[in-house]
């Protein structure tokens, strides 16, 4: 370095360089991480907010017309629009309201102009009422009639003797709901079981042979048996439903109609505008709970959604169980094993374009290549007898273990790169320290590398399970269905059922939202399901979460 | 990946040729006639050769690729002694060192000629076992490299690869080898904790300890004190001194008051090859060339 006098190197002043201080980089990388958690913590607040608040009951309100209409309702939204019809457009502000009572004036939700309300109220024995079918009813309670006989009259008489005798009604139309599907489904299952047997017996020895006649003659008997067991139930579900059948409540809308309810569609009353604080927990509850644990109504846009909880949590599982180990035998030859080439890198290559095909890809996939192909190969050796005689396949279409293979295949590509990540980072000197001990490469994978690299394999594992759980498009084309009748994990021997159909939040999602004729109506369901679904991912993501940090303690925590 | 072992008579010494033959003669001093690329002589004191050695070395070469980084080393390593290596960094000390178990075999670039003998065994005998060769040797790293388990499990761990599970043998050896190593008082009460809890030079204590307890026929460090601070240092050199007389150790050092402390023997290399070889005393008071006077006492390198 020379030190010329003539011209010393200008010194630039540190306050005016902006590349020197790289203030403006603080700024730039700061803000875009702001922005990115804003937009999340938006999205999130935003579900979080709508989808809890669905089930909240809402003050009903009474609104009265310019025109002379009267109308009971929920108001859900407000919104300020420009008129358009006159010639100087100005702002007018609306009102939509849930004005419920589908069957009379054929609408569930309905806009009002300021303009064209006169006055809103709160009328005390306003009720919303949740029926089993035709969706929400507003009115007044008038009478509860037993028969011809009138129990009560009058809105707080009818109210009090409704909440009387409501629940009981309640419980026995439940009982009798579920003696029809779980009862005579067992009935069902062991009568076509029964047949198949026969089949089975015909394909495999002809029907002159003795095992034939034997099974013949057990069919017989158990048709016989069923038909008295079913007998049993029919009486019983008749008893139960006689001693609803007279019970009847009487409603008047806000407009004056009189529509006559029976007690056992009604699923639910409450009075919005009378429940304290409490009272509104208890409904808003009671709601929840429905939701969690029941099954289904009215196309989905009602009642609970536990099939598709159990259908999305047991094929997660399933893929995660599946996709782990392959993952990671992938990656352990890939990293540990493989000579470092140019096919190498070409299969590294492969690996994470496969991450970047459309998932409905790999739906086609699964479709074409494990129903069709490995599904009905399995059909052909073991469930023939279901395929000649009900023409029905079993693991022939879509299902439960197609779906979790389906979606493993497209997470495998996050597991493997995740694990290659987490094996390259173990150190070197540790798999040198193991040789020189004298352990064999297996003996330092299997005791060194794979548990120090353990934290980082559940990385990939979380982002799998995150993929997968969200995942709708492929679903559609192996196994999830919009109603499934039974569900793939019950109580009955093998417990898991890996070839039923099931349902699956996401694509719930997607049919309610999209598919369902009332989509207004069931917009509250949508936000409610989907907050719903990101709160299970991220309760499979904490627990994975949770035992990542657990692993790391333990293999990781470097001392210095 | 086994090496491939290179035994045509044309490679087996002298494998570098000097650049031209008819240059002008070497420079005098021997350090600048290797950095040329000329052929020196190795001196090897009498001392070394009277002792009966443990492993000997026998025209070693190695290459990374095209690059040769050992140049015909013949040594005999003395049994039951304590030899260093030193010489400045890039002379192939560690080089050779992992030559001796064969981790060079895991850098898939590496070629050899020439032989090692491990108590007559051909090291580099096709038909040697490389997992049984490792058994029979310890190793500890420049820095401390403890397995993710417990401290038990560390010390054992070359018995339980060997599929030993008798609780009462392991517990024996996890206590000789502590003991051994100087780490059981501080290690007693803690043994099924984690190993990475301990401080760096409980850790390089404890590596000791590891490769002392398959009882090794030669002990190799590998700059077992650089990544320690002068208080674990000295523990581990006063482990050292212990280990002496039990155990054949094989030390590479970049500190000569350590290789002067520490060790028997010891030999200075250069450039990958091996320049003087003595007792340590005779090494560091009257050595036969001046290079390695200048060398030991900080004059050059």
């Amino acid at each position: 370095m020379s030190f010329n006098k003539q011209s010393p190197r200008r010194l630039r002043s540190a306050h005016s360089s902006l590349a020197a201080h790289g203030e403006a980089w603080v700024w730039l990388t700061g803000g875009s991480l702001a922005i990115a958690i804003g937009m999340i913590t938006g999205l999130l607040l935003f579900i979080t907010v709508r989808g809890a608040s669905t089930f909240w009951p809402a003050a009903m309100e009474l609104v009265e017309l310019t025109d002379g209409r009267r109308v009971l309702g929920e108001i859900t939204a407000r919104e300020e629009v420009i008129d358009q019809s006159d010639d100087v457009p100005k702002p007018i502000s609306r009102k939509l309201v849930r004005t419920a009572n589908f069957e009379i004036d054929g609408k569930h939700y309905e806009w009002f102009d300021q303009g064209e309300i006169l006055q809103i109220s709160l009328p005390e024995w306003a009720t919303a009422v949740e029926r089993l079918e035709g969706g929400r009813f507003h009115g007044f309670p008038l009478r509860l009639l037993e028969g011809d006989r009138i129990v009560a009259e009058g809105s707080a008489q009818t109210w009090q003797a409704f909440v009387a005798v409501h629940a009981a009604a309640r419980r026995r139309c439940c009982e009798a709901l579920r003696i029809d599907r779980h009862d005579r489904g067992v009935l069902q299952r062991e009568l076509r079981a029964a047949r198949l047997a026969v089949v089975q017996a015909d394909l495999d020895s002809g029907r002159e042979s003795s095992t034939f006649a034997a099974a013949v003659a057990s069919e017989q008997s158990v048709i016989k048996r069923t038909a008295s067991q079913s007998v049993v139930l029919d009486q019983k579900t008749a008893a139960l439903r006689n001693a609803n059948v007279a019970w009847r409540v009487e409603f008047a809308t806000a407009a004056g109609e009189k529509k006559m309810l029976a007690l056992d569609s009604i699923v639910r009353a409450w009075q919005p505008n009378r429940l304290s604080v409490l009272g509104k927990l208890g409904v808003y509850g009671a709601r929840w709970r429905e939701f969690l644990v029941d099954d289904p109504r009215e196309a989905n846009s009602a009642g609970g959604v536990f099939p598709a909880i159990l259908g999305t949590v047991a094929m997660t599982l399933i893929m995660s169980l599946l996709v782990a180990p392959f993952g990671v035998l992938a990656a352990l030859y890939l990293r540990e094993y493989a000579t470092r080439g140019p096919l190498t890198t070409a299969v590294r290559i492969a690996i994470n374009n496969l991450a970047g095909v459309p998932s409905i890809v790999y739906g086609a996939f699964g479709l074409g290549f494990f129903c069709y192909v490995l599904g009905a190969g399995i059909d052909d050796i073991f469930f023939q007898a279901s395929l000649v005689a009900d023409n029905q396949p079993t693991f022939g279409t879509g299902g439960l273990l197609w779906a979790s293979l389906t979606l493993a295949l497209l997470t495998l590509p996050v597991v493997i790169v995740a694990t290659e990540e987490a094996l390259s980072a173990v150190p070197n000197s540790m798999r040198e320290g193991s040789y020189a001990c004298g352990a064999g490469k297996w003996q330092t994978i299997r005791r060194i590398v794979l548990p120090r690299a353990l934290p980082g394999i559940m990385t990939g594992l979380i982002l799998a399970m995150a993929r997968g759980a969200g995942e709708v498009a492929p679903l559609m084309l192996v196994g999830v269905k919009k109603l499934a009748v039974d569900l793939p994990i019950d109580s009955r021997f093998p417990f898991v059922h890996p070839e039923r159909e099931f349902m699956h939040l996401a694509y719930l999602i997607y049919d309610v939202g999209f598919q369902s004729p009332n989509s207004q109506a069931a917009r509250p369901m949508v936000f409610t399901i989907t907050f719903l679904l990101i709160a299970i991912i991220v309760l499979l993501n904490g627990t994975a979460v949770w035992i990542r940090s657990r692993l790391q303690r333990r293999f990781i925590a470097q001392h210095f | 990946m086994q090496p491939q072992i290179d035994n045509r008579p044309e490679n087996r010494v002298n494998a570098t040729i000097p650049p031209q033959q008819s240059t002008p003669p070497p420079p005098a001093d021997r350090l600048l006639a290797v950095a040329a690329g000329y052929e020196v002589p190795t001196e090897v004191h009498e001392q070394v050769l009277n002792e009966s050695p443990v492993l000997e070395i026998d025209r070693f070469n190695l290459w990374y690729g095209t690059k040769q980084a050992l140049h015909g080393i013949t040594m005999p390593i003395p049994d039951k002694k304590v030899t260093a290596l030193v010489g400045p960094s890039g002379c192939g000390k560690s080089t050779l060192l992992r030559s001796v178990n064969r981790l060079n075999d895991l850098v898939q670039s590496v070629r050899i000629t020439g032989d090692m003998r491990l108590n007559g065994d051909s090291i580099y005998d096709p038909r040697m076992d490389v997992i049984d060769l490792r058994k029979r040797m310890g190793m500890v790293f420049q820095k401390p490299n403890p397995f993710p388990m417990s401290i038990y499990e560390n010390v054992v761990y070359s018995l339980r690869i060997d599929g030993e599970n008798n609780r009462g043998v392991l517990d024996e050896v996890c206590e000789a080898s502590l003991r051994g190593a100087a780490l059981w008082d501080e290690a007693k009460d803690r043994l099924y904790d984690s190993a990475l809890g301990l401080s760096g030079g409980q850790q390089q204590r404890l590596c000791i300890a590891r490769a002392i307890a398959a009882e090794p026929e030669v002990l190799l460090l590998d700059e077992p004190c650089s990544a320690l601070d002068p208080i674990a240092t000295g523990k581990v050199e006063d482990l050292i001194q212990e280990l002496r007389g039990r155990y054949s150790v094989l030390i590479v050092t970049h500190n000569m008051q350590q290789a002067s402390r520490t060790s028997d023997y010891t030999a200075f290399m250069y450039l990958g090859r091996l320049i003087e070889y003595g007792p340590t005393t005779e090494i560091f008071t009257k050595p036969i060339l001046h290079e390695t006077e200048a060398y030991v006492t900080g004059r050059f390198g």
